[in-house]
């Protein structure tokens, strides 16, 4: 199935950055973080892929996160890659409007990682307690 | 006259393993919202994960999850092994059948378990102990192959720790021929007790529509209709070169989860079986030692569904994060779907049928919403609960 | 020799209070209730509420947030309780004891009678330790 990819640099050539392949069926496409919740919506409701999880990842360039995606018909894990480098404090927009399941794993990454998701319905912590101390982040490696 | 409460269920209760903490906002009878609080068992293995040496990290993932123990480590090799090149270019082909037959193993205790909390929560314990039962001879063979009956720790990257000695073959097709029938027995006890029928069909209905917007996986993502499993989507291990069957239900209720998972413990006796007669001879280990730069994913398909691995290397011998995404992270949260518009005494069931089972009979207590106070005490409540089911069952005609 | 202890020893009723665990050991106690094991035989029974309880089965290494509800389900237990702590993880926190939100382990929580290491221990083991601890209570 290599009409994915194909479908997705169609519908948003102009806001890929790279894309990737890899030998086994995964694909790593490089957004901006303001295209993200387009790019998402595109493979989620028109490609009809299912949402894994999204990572997210302190790097020396700035907070990373990878929306996984599945193609359950191809077997296919195509995964949207965005680098937001402002890491003092972090922004995004939500993509929960647009699909439910991403509404646990943006509460995890707001309070593992300190990204504020732009318009979630319900930002509060998830596995950590309430009074978690604020700014401090587990995943962030000047935490540690 | 509507009476709005709030029921706290949890985090502590008799039977399960999680603690997990439910808010019920409750019309009456009628559930109107769900307020799901985790995080009781969070021990932050993601990052702990980072300070561990690559062949060291199976054994931590391991004990993600105590029932599939399988699954964890085994979607961990697969990310690593995805950075290397694949799968079934890396591992040595002995070593893909044993990883296949545990996996399978695992999955039939599993929904033996599973079936067994079941009838024990809608109140059939002759079901919760036939089930665990026929659910011990699998942790003996768990332990004849592995060491251990319940953390297997047979994954590693490269290959397998554990090989199956030709002399524990016989026993393990023994087995195998032992469950056929109990998976039978339970097969007509299911499908055939207008009780289970009763109780079961119709609750906690997840439209297909609803488990594809919550992005759910495994029995439940299959018994509403979704047709997806990893195992043959994205074949790892020798599932693509064994014959079985995804079961698919249509209607997206309880009972649908029950004839899922009791229909898939045929399949996996036959993959298990198939294995075994096929499994050639031959080194079970390609003793790997670095691994390079770059970054993996592996899936599997875990009892409750798809596990979730993602790895990134960076050439050193530690991972820079690893993400673990386990199955019961996105089927807990369809539970918001599922038991809102259900009576409280099937909202037990409706919370168990994803499979991070529930039972809710301690610390419960009825708030009034506005006040805030103590209006009813748990055990009250359990036994307005269990009087409003004898009642359902009494006016549908059944004698119990 | 107390003579509320001599009456626990006659029939221990417990409660199991799993601390964030991986569920193994959890379902090794639920599989002592079942045919192979059958611990009713010998008189102990997993009770719902911990207030009918006599002994607290603690799996698992308490995080922060079953840290406080731990203790309080300690305070709810009726005295003498005695608590068994079962497992690697709620012995001492072995691997966990470097995360983040693992801050303490079991016996500084709440006092522990007994611990029974295993990842998980066998039921049989289970059983032992609880024959152990009978005898101990006995003063034998």
């Amino acid at each position: 199935m290599e009409d994915i990819i194909s479908h997705i640099r169609d519908k948003l050539k102009d806001s890929i950055i790279k894309v990737e392949e890899k030998a086994t069926p995964r694909v790593y496409i490089e957004f901006k973080p303001e295209n993200i919740p387009e790019a998402a919506e595109f493979v989620f409701k028109e490609l009809g892929c299912r949402m894994i999880t999204a990572s997210g990842i302190d790097t020396p360039q700035g907070i990373e996160i990878l929306y996984h995606f599945s193609q359950d018909v191809s077997g296919k894990v195509i995964s949207l890659r965005t680098l937001i480098t402002n890491k003092k404090s972090p922004e995004i927009d939500s993509i929960a409007h647009i699909i439910k399941g991403a509404e646990w794993i943006e509460r995890e990454i707001w309070e593992l990682l300190g990204v504020n998701f732009k318009g979630h319905p319900d930002l509060r912590h998830l596995l950590l307690i309430d009074d978690w101390p604020e700014g401090k982040h587990p995943l962030r490696k000047d935490n540690r | 006259m509507s009476h709005k409460v709030i029921v706290p269920i949890g985090p502590y209760h008799p039977l399960q393993e999680e603690p997990e903490f439910f808010r019920l906002h409750v019309d009456g009878e009628k559930v109107t919202d769900i307020d799901i609080i985790i995080g009781y068992m969070h021990r932050g293995i993601e990052e702990l994960s980072e300070h561990k040496h690559f062949h060291q990290v199976p054994y931590l993932v391991e004990r993600i999850c105590g029932i599939c123990s399988s699954s964890h480590p085994y979607a961990y090799v697969l990310a690593i092994e995805d950075i290397l090149g694949g799968e079934a270019n890396v591992v040595p082909e002995r070593a893909l059948y044993i990883r296949t037959i545990v996996d399978e193993l695992q999955r039939l205790h599993s929904h033996l378990l599973w079936l067994g909390l079941a009838g024990h929560f809608i109140g059939y314990n002759t079901v919760w102990m036939w089930a665990w039962r026929y659910r011990e001879p699998l942790l003996d063979l768990f332990e004849m192959i592995t060491g251990n009956r319940n953390h297997y720790g047979i994954s590693k990257i490269g290959g397998v720790i554990h090989d199956i000695k030709d002399e524990d073959i016989p026993a393990i097709k023994k087995a195998m021929d032992d469950l056929v029938p109990a998976a039978n027995m339970f097969k007509g006890a299911v499908m055939d007790d207008p009780v289970i029928h009763a109780r079961l069909k119709g609750v906690g209905i997840l439209t297909k529509q609803q488990a594809i917007d919550w992005c759910t996986v495994g029995p439940t993502a299959r018994a509403s209709g979704v047709d997806i499993d990893v195992r043959r989507d994205d074949p790892y291990g020798v599932f693509d070169k064994v014959k079985w069957n995804v079961i698919v239900e249509k209607e997206g209720d309880v009972f649908a989860k029950a004839v899922v998972r009791i229909l898939e413990l045929y399949e996996s006796v036959g993959i298990i079986r198939q294995c075994l007669d096929k499994m050639p001879k031959g080194p079970i280990d390609a003793d790997i030692k670095d691994i390079p730069p770059g970054e993996g994913i592996g899936h599997v398909e875990a009892p409750r569904g798809e596990c979730f691995h993602y790895v990134r290397s960076d050439g050193t011998n530690r991972p820079v994060r690893h993400k673990i995404r386990a199955p019961s992270y996105v089927n807990i949260a369809s539970n918001k779907v599922a038991a809102v518009g259900q009576t409280i005494s099937d909202t037990t069931i409706t919370l168990a049928a994803v499979d991070p089972c529930y039972c809710c009979t301690e610390r419960v207590a009825v708030l009034d919403k506005k006040t805030d106070k103590q209006v009813l005490n748990g055990w009250d409540l359990i036994k307005l609960s269990q009087e409003k089911t004898e009642k359902i069952k009494k006016r549908m005609g059944i004698n119990v | 020799m107390n003579v509320k202890l001599k009456a626990l020893t006659k029939s221990i009723w417990v409660f199991h209070a799993a601390c964030s665990p991986c569920n193994n050991c959890d379902i090794e106690i639920l599989d002592l209730l079942t045919p192979r094991f059958d611990i009713e035989r010998l008189g102990m029974v997993l009770v719902g509420s911990v207030r009918h309880a006599d002994a607290l089965l603690v799996t698992g290494v308490p995080n922060y947030k079953t840290k406080e509800r731990l203790k309080i389900l300690y305070e709810q237990a009726p005295k003498p309780c005695v608590v068994i702590a079962i497992g690697n993880c709620s012995c001492g926190r072995v691997m966990f004891r470097d995360s983040y939100n693992s801050p303490c382990t079991v016996d500084e929580v709440i006092p522990v009678d007994v611990y029974i290491p295993g990842c998980p221990p066998k039921p049989e083991a289970m059983i032992a330790g609880v024959a152990k601890l009978i005898n101990k209570l006995k003063g034998k």
